[in-house]
């Protein structure tokens, strides 16, 4: 495998890896991986780092929802500065063009549903292109961004196999 | 209750004593593991949830399915150049274990020596005494990487052998032999008449160059049997499945013990490692990609801890050098840092002053293994 992509899983796996031991697991030297990855960065490869918080764990009140949103394009409005009105608004965690029964499925947090609520009516519905929304509100996270979020199982290997 | 006499000749497993002695503890970080610590592919896990669903329950044919057999061909055929007729030359097994059992049964004649790679995974030399062989270890040396050489053999007395035991990439090593390596051996075994059980199991954990078989090198087709399975690649240690490729007669042997003594392998098995084989080879690239990367951390930090051990380039294990006694190292660090790793001893006599680690586990425990295990090496 490309040292590149090596290095890339292990920061998927875990970015906050140091660099000594990111060395070791690809076989680059400890300058060779600061190189790398500032020419991943600069290049916009990797576009940024992020925890991934059990939310749930700090603020039971904490509300996702991914929402359904259908659009109306015309000549002057392609789907590139829709999303980029939707993208900006800070409640948008994520947001996607996707194929199906809908155009965009953005995913929305704020503190409460009653705020992502009123997100959704007030901020996203009004859009002139917007001609549906459909909200739906996560009730339980089992897994983000590849890390399991329960605490998995325990590891019922023999201590000591052949 | 009286036992054979042949039972009594095969001694008590050194793992076991080590097994017992890390299960007396709840704080251990086991390198001791040889198995992966994924889980098998979903894919390969829902065809056997989807096969108990339909009730296939039922025994398959003795050799195994039909359709595993043509997908284990095709595979063989496709990545390793091992071209077998899916109806005469393939069997299906309850793991390598099994095969190589049969294999033994099938082959070996009373008094026959049996040579086999020193050190090596731990089940040949009971298998050969329970086949009433002869085993005659032929030491491979860290020097060579622990490659059995054509001098080896020839120092080993290798000549009078039958039967040749091989197991590349090796189990405890991690040591791998690539063509050229190879090629003496074959040689050896041409001019000697050796008939070779090659075991092959890490063959997709192979992280430097291409896995090679011996049984695609001049003249080795006819005379070797290639073991195979599931447990390894696809993390699927529990359910028992690998297979034998190897010329009909000797298939048609095998089968003859196999078909009395376990009928076949277990149908849910065989529907697990059917759709493994079709589907799953991403799974087992992004498995084989994380056991690299930790291979490389293991590795360096031995290096960092001015520890002795040569860059094993497969399996999942590597084979440092310890100072004194392998078990009197393993068993203190056990108890001083609640680290288990096993003494490379139990493998055989030219395992001794080793340890075999293993690197199947989390990256996070390996690092806190590693740093206890340097604290043991420098308080002593």
């Amino acid at each position: 495998m490309e040292p590149k992509r090596e290095l890339l899983d292990a920061l998927c796996a875990n970015a906050r890896t140091e660099t000594a031991d990111l060395a070791r697991q690809t076989g680059l030297s400890e300058d060779e991986v600061e190189r790398a990855i500032a020419d991943l960065e600069n290049e916009g490869t990797i576009r940024g780092y992020q925890a991934i918080v059990d939310w749930e764990a700090v603020d039971e009140d904490h509300a996702r929802a991914a929402v359904e949103l259908n659009v109306t394009l015309d000549r002057e409005t392609g789907y590139a500065e829709v999303s980029d009105r939707l993208a900006k608004f800070p409640e948008v965690d994520s947001l996607h063009l996707v194929s199906g029964n809908y155009d965009f499925l953005m995913i929305v947090e704020a503190g409460s549903v009653r705020k992502i609520s009123r997100f959704v009516s007030e901020k996203v519905a009004p859009v002139p292109e917007v001609t549906q929304t459909v909200t739906h509100f996560v009730m339980e996270t089992y897994k983000e961004g590849g890390i399991e979020m329960n605490d998995g199982d325990d590891d019922d290997r023999l201590s000591v196999s052949p | 209750m009286r036992t054979s006499e042949r039972v009594g000749r095969v001694p008590p497993s050194g793992i076991r004593r080590f097994f017992e002695l890390a299960e007396e503890r709840d704080d251990v970080i086991s390198l001791g593991v040889g198995e992966p610590d994924f889980s098998a592919p979903w894919a390969a896990r829902d065809a056997a949830i989807g096969s108990l669903e339909r009730g296939r329950t039922s025994y398959t044919a003795n050799r195994g399915m039909r359709e595993l057999r043509e997908a284990i061909a095709r595979h063989c055929a496709e990545r390793y150049d091992l071209a077998y007729d899916p109806a005469e030359e393939v069997l299906v097994t309850t793991g390598v274990s099994e095969g190589v059992d049969v294999a033994l049964r099938a082959l070996v004649d009373p008094g026959d020596r049996v040579a086999m790679v020193d050190p090596s995974y731990v089940s040949y030399k009971p298998g050969v005494l329970l086949a009433d062989g002869e085993p005659l270890p032929v030491r491979t040396r860290e020097e060579e990487r622990f490659r059995l050489t054509y001098e080896a053999l020839e120092r080993a007395g290798a000549e009078e052998a039958d039967l040749l035991i091989l197991c590349y990439p090796n189990n405890p090593t991690g040591a791998v032999m690539h063509e050229e390596h190879l090629e003496p051996v074959a040689e050896f075994c041409r001019e000697h008449d050796l008939r070779v059980l090659s075991d092959e199991i890490y063959a997709d954990l192979t992280y430097e160059g291409e896995h090679v078989s011996i049984a695609t090198l001049d003249g080795m087709r006819e005379r070797t049997i290639v073991f195979n399975g599931f447990s390894k690649a696809y993390a699927m240690t529990g359910l028992r499945l690998g297979y034998a490729l190897g010329p009909g007669e000797g298939i048609e042997a095998m089968n003859r013990i196999h078909q009395y003594s376990m009928l076949s392998a277990p149908t849910t098995a065989q529907h697990a490692a059917l759709e493994a084989l079709e589907s799953c080879d991403d799974d087992v690239e992004e498995m084989v990609g994380a056991f690299n990367r930790r291979r490389r951390f293991v590795l360096s930090r031995f290096s960092e801890m001015g520890i002795d051990c040569f860059d094993a380039q497969g399996a999942f294990y590597v084979f440092p050098e310890v100072p004194g006694d392998d078990e009197a190292f393993a068993e203190g660090l056990l108890e001083e840092e609640g680290v288990a790793a096993v003494p490379g001893s139990v493998f055989g006599e030219a395992g001794e002053g080793h340890l075999r680690v293993s690197y199947a586990s989390g990256l996070p425990q390996l690092k806190e293994a590693m740093n206890r295990l340097e604290a043991y090496v420098s308080s002593r």
